[in-house]
This record gives structure tokens, sequence and C-alpha cells, in this order.
């Protein structure tokens, strides 16, 4: 219970262990937990960044979605219209190429009435010739009317 | 020593001798073997156990913290560094709560403040005769195991922490601020005499009141356990009783060390905030 050179000693002791504390204990703690801090705080701000950008790509990628449907949609309509176009194109060919055909068939048909003429009106001639020939046999000479004849073939 | 003990008297003066080094009577340095020897060594002689046991916790302290510190990592952190970061924490909050001024000495301060009183108050909870009986087997006369019950502790911590109010009331006022802090008010210049008065009161009560709250609480705790185990020696009823009287005690005794560390720590806060203000 005296007061002696103990409090001295307490006291140097204090101030070493002060100074120590200060030196070698607290800085690197403190460090330690300030940077843990800011970790946090970094985190915690990128998340609310992130979910943020996700909201932003969310709503893109409903806008994208809407395009893509636009255009699919567009498509479809022009290509109905293009399979009516083709139809109706197609539709329009056969018609004029049985037109054409017709008139092929109509025209080869008119050839070969006129050639069956032609071979009649020759045998006709000839028939007729023969007959008459057969006639006047006795009474004409075929030397003196012959020219006569052939004027007549002429004439048919 | 144990076989000098006859009385009550004796074993409660036992238990509140300090084991004393110093220069007998007759010249020789050596340890006082009755509180007698003690007192007759003046002034130049020291409580080798205040010291001893002070000195061991503290550095108990710093190597656990230090070893922590060494490794602190800014991830998850692990169970030692988790109880550390939390005290540290906690020291750190009540020193930004109540220190406005800007100096890096005042955290680690307060921190080796508080976890080396807890710790030197902690040694109350230890049964009062365990480590004087064994330290009376190896030979030595007394020993008393919390420094906080010695006021050479108590006053060694509050001076050195007076120390530090005046060297930051003078360098942040200068010689001339602080001395007229201390002469000019509250009452003007013609009231010096009285306003010295006043003001010398107002500082040196400072320490005084430190020291002395802490060394009170304490010594007066040490007491009532001496006294409780007084009791065991009488009779199996009177001994169970103390030892329920113990127990509660000890519970009780681990708020009192807790909060006398941690009035101690604020109260040293305060004063080297007051010592940072220009003006109150």
């Amino acid at each position: 219970m005296n007061i002696n050179a103990t409090l001295i000693g307490q006291s140097i002791s204090f101030f070493l262990f002060v100074w120590f504390c200060m030196k070698f204990v607290w800085p690197p703690l403190m460090v330690a937990l300030n940077e843990r801090k800011k970790n946090i705080a970094d985190g915690l701000a990128a998340a609310e960044r992130g979910r943020q950008e996700h909201e932003l790509a969310e709503r893109h990628a409903k806008d994208v979605i809407r395009e893509a449907k636009d255009e699919a949609a567009n498509i479809i309509a022009q290509a109905q219209k293009r399979s009516s176009e083709i139809v109706e194109e197609a539709k329009n060919e056969a018609k004029a190429e049985g037109d054409r055909l017709i008139t092929a068939a109509n025209a080869e048909i008119d050839q070969e009435i006129n050639r069956a003429k032609e071979a009649l009106r020759g045998q006709v001639v000839s028939i007729a010739v023969a007959g008459a020939s057969r006639v006047l046999k006795q009474e004409i000479d075929e030397k003196a009317h012959n020219e006569l004849l052939e004027d007549l073939v002429a004439q048919i | 020593m144990a076989g000098e003990i006859h009385t009550s008297t004796d074993y409660i003066k036992h238990h509140l001798q300090n084991l004393t080094w110093g220069q007998h009577s007759d010249g020789t340095w050596g340890l006082a073997h009755t509180a007698q020897e003690a007192k007759e060594m003046g002034f130049w002689a020291f409580n080798l156990d205040t010291l001893g046991f002070s000195v061991v916790l503290a550095v108990i302290f710093f190597f656990l913290f230090h070893r922590v510190a060494k490794k602190a990592t800014t991830g998850v952190p692990s169970g030692a560094q988790n109880f550390v970061e939390m005290i540290v924490d906690f020291i750190n909050d009540s020193v930004r709560g109540s220190f406005s001024g800007k100096n890096d000495l005042v955290a680690p301060l307060a921190l080796t403040i508080f976890a080396w009183i807890f710790l030197m108050n902690l040694m109350d909870l230890v049964p009062i005769d365990w480590i004087p009986g064994l330290a009376g087997m190896v030979g030595l006369p007394f020993l008393k195991v919390v420094p906080t019950t010695d006021p050479n502790a108590t006053f060694g911590m509050a001076i050195a922490v007076f120390a530090l109010v005046l060297y930051y009331s003078i360098k942040i006022k200068g010689v001339g601020g602080f001395v007229g802090e201390l002469t000019l008010q509250p009452f003007g210049k013609w009231a010096l005499p009285i306003n010295l008065f006043l003001e010398g009161v107002t500082l040196i009560s400072k320490p005084i009141s430190l020291a002395l709250r802490l060394f009170g609480n304490m010594y007066a705790g040490e007491m009532i356990f001496i006294l409780i185990a007084i009791m065991y020696g009488s009779g199996l009823m009177m001994g169970s009783f103390a030892g329920i009287l113990q127990l509660g005690w000890a519970i009780f005794h681990i708020l009192i060390i807790t909060l006398q560390a941690f009035i101690f720590m604020t109260l040293t806060i305060v004063y080297l905030d007051m010592a940072h203000q220009e003006h109150h």
C-alpha cells in the first residue's frame, strides 16, 4: 500500500505499451477494417449497378423480340402476297400457252386443207381429162386438140 | 508466509501487502519480509508483483493482438480476428464519439488502456489464494495478484495520462494559451488567484479521480473476496455459504471490471479531447 517507485515503472511501461500499440497493433487492424469496409461498399454498389444493367437488358430484349415478331409478320405477309402472284402468273402463262397451241393447230389444219385441195384439184383434172379423152377418143385427135386441152387444164 | 498467519487480521494484512523489493535499513537490497520492512524502504522500492503481473498481462495482450494484426485479412475474418476486430471497432467508435480532434495517438491509447486495465482487473476473478499460495511454496513472502488494487499502478497510469493531457494542452494551445486557460477564466483577469485556484483544482482532480476511482473499486472488490475467503475457515455451513457468495460476487465483479476499464478509457479520451479544444 506504500507509494513507491512502482509508480514510475508503471508509467514508463504504460508509455511503452501505448507506443507499441500505436506502432504495430492499431494501424494494420485499421487498414484491414477500412479496406473491408470499402470492399463491401464497392460490392454493394456493383450489385446495384448490375441490377440496373439487368433491368436495362431486359427492356432491350423485349424491344428486340417485338421487332423480330413484327418482321416475321411482315415476311409472312410478303410471302403470301408473292405466292398469290406466282399462282396468278402461272395461270396467265398457261392460258397464253394454250392459246398459242390452239392457233398453231388451226394453222396446220388450214395448211392440210389447202394441200388436200391442191391434190384433189390435180386429180379432178386428170380424171376429167381421162373421162373426156374416153368420150372423145375417136373423134378428137390427141395431137390436134392438145393445145385446147392444155388451155383447159390451166383454166381449172 | 502461510505459517505466520494466525488470525483473520493477519490473513487480510497478508493479502494486502505487495511483494516489495528495495533497500533495507541496513543498506542491503532485497525483498521485504514484513509490512514494516516494506514501509521502511521508502520511495525507492519496487512492487515486483504489480510490475510483473501488469507487464506479463500486457505482453500477453500484445502478443495476441499483434499476431492477429500481422495476419489481418480484408476478406472474411477468422475467429481470432473477428474477436479482435470487434474490440477494435468498439474502441474506435468510442473514440470517434467523444474525441473531436485529429490525433492518431488517442485510439491506440484507448485500446491499450481498456485492454490492459481489463486484464489486470480480470486477475481479481482468480481465487485469491491460488497464486499467492503457489508463491508461498516457492518462498515469496507476499504476492498481490491484481495490479489495479495497488495505488502505484493506477496512479502510474493516471499520471501518464495526465502528462499526455499537459503535453497536448501546451502543444495545441501554446504555453500562453494554456496558462491563460488556467488563469483568465471563469471570472476574468481581475480574479486571477481565484481562477488559478479553481482551474488548478479542476486540472489536478483529473488524474486523482482517474486513479482513485479505479483503485477504490478494485480494492473494495478484492477486500470482499478476502472476507469471503475468511469464511471458508469457519465450518461446513459457512464454507458452502461462502462458496455461493463468492460465485455471486465474481459474476457481479465481471460487470465491475469491464465497467471500470471502460470508464478509465472514456475519461482519458474526454480529458484529451478537452486538451485539444481551444475554447470551451
